[in-house]
């Protein structure tokens, strides 16, 4: 079995048991953990909702990760290549050009749907461990491009670039990191509704059909080339959105933030959360954000140690991630009604 | 012409690290069918422990024995603890494995060694080889024991009959199981000898690298450029690409304008994606036939 059938194999079984929700939160719960979005910065320091943001931007950037690998079954560890174009595009055209942030988040989609796409058209003939090759090549290419000299006078070279935080627009009385906040919510939330409506759409059929088994998918009429590479393209897109974010956020990008370790947080983040489940992006970027303080925490010279030892905890207890809890949830509730056949 | 054949014969020493690294590699994903992220800090630990035995005054060849036997041990333990509970679970979840693995070996290492730069001695002296300015007597070791090493594992796997079941484990797991071959332990087994090789690598690269926690991370890239330029389901290639891989990079790093060390390691990888896309099983892969 290749790699990539067995991820399909995996998230193939959860998908056909409960297949309208398998994807989303049920409408209440969706509605309960948009409020406490909205609510919480109302009461917390600014430092908490500057993690708060981390955690909405990083959680952007695990979903698109999930739409390439959960929707598509292509397997990537170059996002931070992508998540680094997009940031690098925001900061130059904010800080070089002058130009107002909310503009520059669209130019950072667009150019990275770009690459993603480019880059998807030689991933095609690859998948499984190959891609994933492929890929991390990509993301420990990436750090060393964006120092290139001559484009030093943009990138500012190892130096890197320092991003103005925007103010709070029409003088509403915001913090800047309230402001912020606020705007991310909103920009994740839409990019959220489009990807559910995404996967649930024709394309996002195709997606799964070729996720599943792709000789299949193309003997039935779908374009398996084309829809590979819109993949890889809308993924590359969002996360450029997502790295265009944390620019903003951060105030400051530099070729060394956008390593192999990120695209490896971006994976450790997706799997945590749970291989095709796209609310588990944000319980998966809480993993990768809160986990490593937590280590810290417990001892300072072995925090590398005590992450790998809960991350082992996490995929011996709980194999599909957060995921599984709903997964469970989702069984019991059934058995209660005896309409489910939903077997563990 | 004296460059040319000094920076060939140099990519060729390198190139024998990466072939035992790619080696190390394509071991595990005969016998699991995953890639091991965590193969060089394996390597890197085992290395630790045999500059350890080293500063305790065990001689070079004495801690090289001693290494090898732990590393074997330890590999063999990390299968049977770590990763057969992960047999059956989803590939992705198996890369979080290596990840994790990587994340406590890499801090342990640092805690019990710290991250100073150490010095590694080298067996072989560090005089040019026989006189020559080409190629230094630690170089020329290098490549000696690769050779060594690679015949060694040529005659294991071709006329003992436990390479025999190794390789029934790895090409047909439920054939082999049936005509009495214990796979569990074939793949134990390979680990063991996984990681033995790469201590190996790793003992012959470190008076290069200089020793420190971070000190295998390029070459495990490396290595894996290796394994997927030969072929991930052919030793032979796997060796033969690192090889290739070697001299490509020392080439590139020299005659190519504006390449320098900067960017060696991303033309060594973009040398993987064009390898890949014109034979996307590698130089000497089997291509994978499915059935629908």
């Amino acid at each position: 079995m290749s790699a990539a059938e067995e991820v399909v194999a995996e998230g193939h079984a959860a998908v056909e048991a409960v297949p309208k929700r398998a994807m989303t939160l049920g409408t209440s719960t969706s509605i309960v953990v948009l409020l406490l979005l909205i609510a919480v910065p109302l009461f917390a320091k600014n430092f908490v909702i500057f993690q708060l943001t981390q955690l909405l931007y990083l959680g952007l950037a695990v979903l698109a990760l999930n739409i390439l690998t959960g929707g598509s079954g292509q397997f990537s560890l170059g996002q931070s290549a992508f998540y680094g174009i997009g940031a690098y595009v925001t900061a130059v055209m904010m800080e070089q050009f002058n130009i107002p942030y909310f503009l520059c988040l669209p130019v950072a989609g667009v150019v990275c749907f770009g690459a993603g796409f480019l880059f998807g058209q030689p991933a095609l003939r690859l998948s499984g461990v190959y891609l994933a090759l492929a890929t991390f090549a990509l993301a420990t290419a990436m750090p060393q491009l964006l120092k290139l000299n001559f484009l030093e006078p943009w990138t500012g070279g190892v130096q890197g670039l320092v991003v103005t935080k925007p103010d709070a627009p029409f003088g509403l009385p915001m913090s800047q990191d309230m402001w912020l906040y606020y705007f991310s919510l909103v920009v994740v939330l839409a990019i959220y509704i489009f990807s559910v409506n995404l996967l649930r759409s024709r394309s996002g059929r195709a997606f799964m059909a070729i996720r599943d088994n792709e000789i299949a998918a193309s003997a039935m009429g779908v374009n398996v080339a084309l829809y590979k590479t819109l993949a890889f393209g809308v993924s590359a897109a969002i996360t450029g959105v997502a790295g265009g974010l944390s620019a903003i956020a951060v105030q400051f990008v530099a070729p060394d933030s956008f390593t192999i370790t990120l695209a490896i947080q971006l994976f450790l983040g997706m799997v945590v959360g749970g291989v095709g489940w796209l609310p588990g992006s944000i319980v998966g970027a809480a993993f990768i954000i809160f986990v490593p303080n937590i280590a810290e925490g417990i001892s300072k010279g072995l925090s590398g140690a005590v992450f790998g030892v809960l991350l082992f905890l996490v995929i011996y207890l709980v194999p599909h991630g957060a995921r599984q809890i709903t997964i469970v949830g989702q069984w019991l509730t059934n058995n209660r009604t005896k309409t489910g056949a939903w077997r563990p | 012409m004296q460059l040319l054949v000094n920076q060939v014969l140099a990519g060729i020493a390198t190139g024998a690290i990466y072939a035992c690294m790619a080696l190390a590699v394509v071991m595990i994903y005969q016998a699991i069918g995953h890639l091991n992220f965590s193969q060089g800090e394996m390597a890197m630990f085992s290395t630790f422990v045999s500059w350890q035995l080293m500063q305790w005054g065990v001689p070079y060849w004495g801690a090289f024995v001693i290494t090898l036997v732990f590393a074997f041990v330890g590999g063999v333990a990390i299968e049977r603890i770590l990763f057969k509970p992960l047999a059956k679970a989803p590939v992705l979840t198996n890369v979080a494995g290596f990840i994790a693995l990587f994340a406590i070996i890499n801090s342990s290492a640092g805690l019990i060694w710290d991250f100073t730069i150490k010095q590694y001695p080298t067996p072989f002296g560090s005089s040019p080889f026989l006189g020559s300015q080409l190629i230094s007597t630690h170089q020329a070791g290098m490549i000696g024991v690769t050779v060594l090493l690679l015949l060694g594992l040529y005659f294991f796997f071709q006329y003992t009959r436990i390479g025999l079941a190794m390789r029934a484990a790895a090409s047909l797991p439920e054939s082999a199981r049936l005509v009495g071959i214990n796979t569990s332990w074939m793949i134990a087994l390979g680990w063991g000898m996984a990681t033995a090789i790469g201590a190996i690598a790793g003992m012959l690269i470190a008076p290069v690298v200089f020793l420190e926690p971070n000190m295998m991370g390029g070459v495990l890239i490396y290595g894996f450029a290796s394994a997927v330029v030969g072929g991930l389901t052919s030793p032979f290639g796997a060796v033969l690409g690192g090889f290739l891989v070697g001299i490509f990079e020392n080439l590139a790093g020299t005659y190519i304008p504006g390449v320098g060390n900067e960017l060696k390691l991303p033309i060594a990888l973009a040398l993987i994606i064009s390898v890949l896309v014109v034979k996307p099983a590698g130089l000497f892969g089997r291509p994978i036939v499915k059935r629908v």
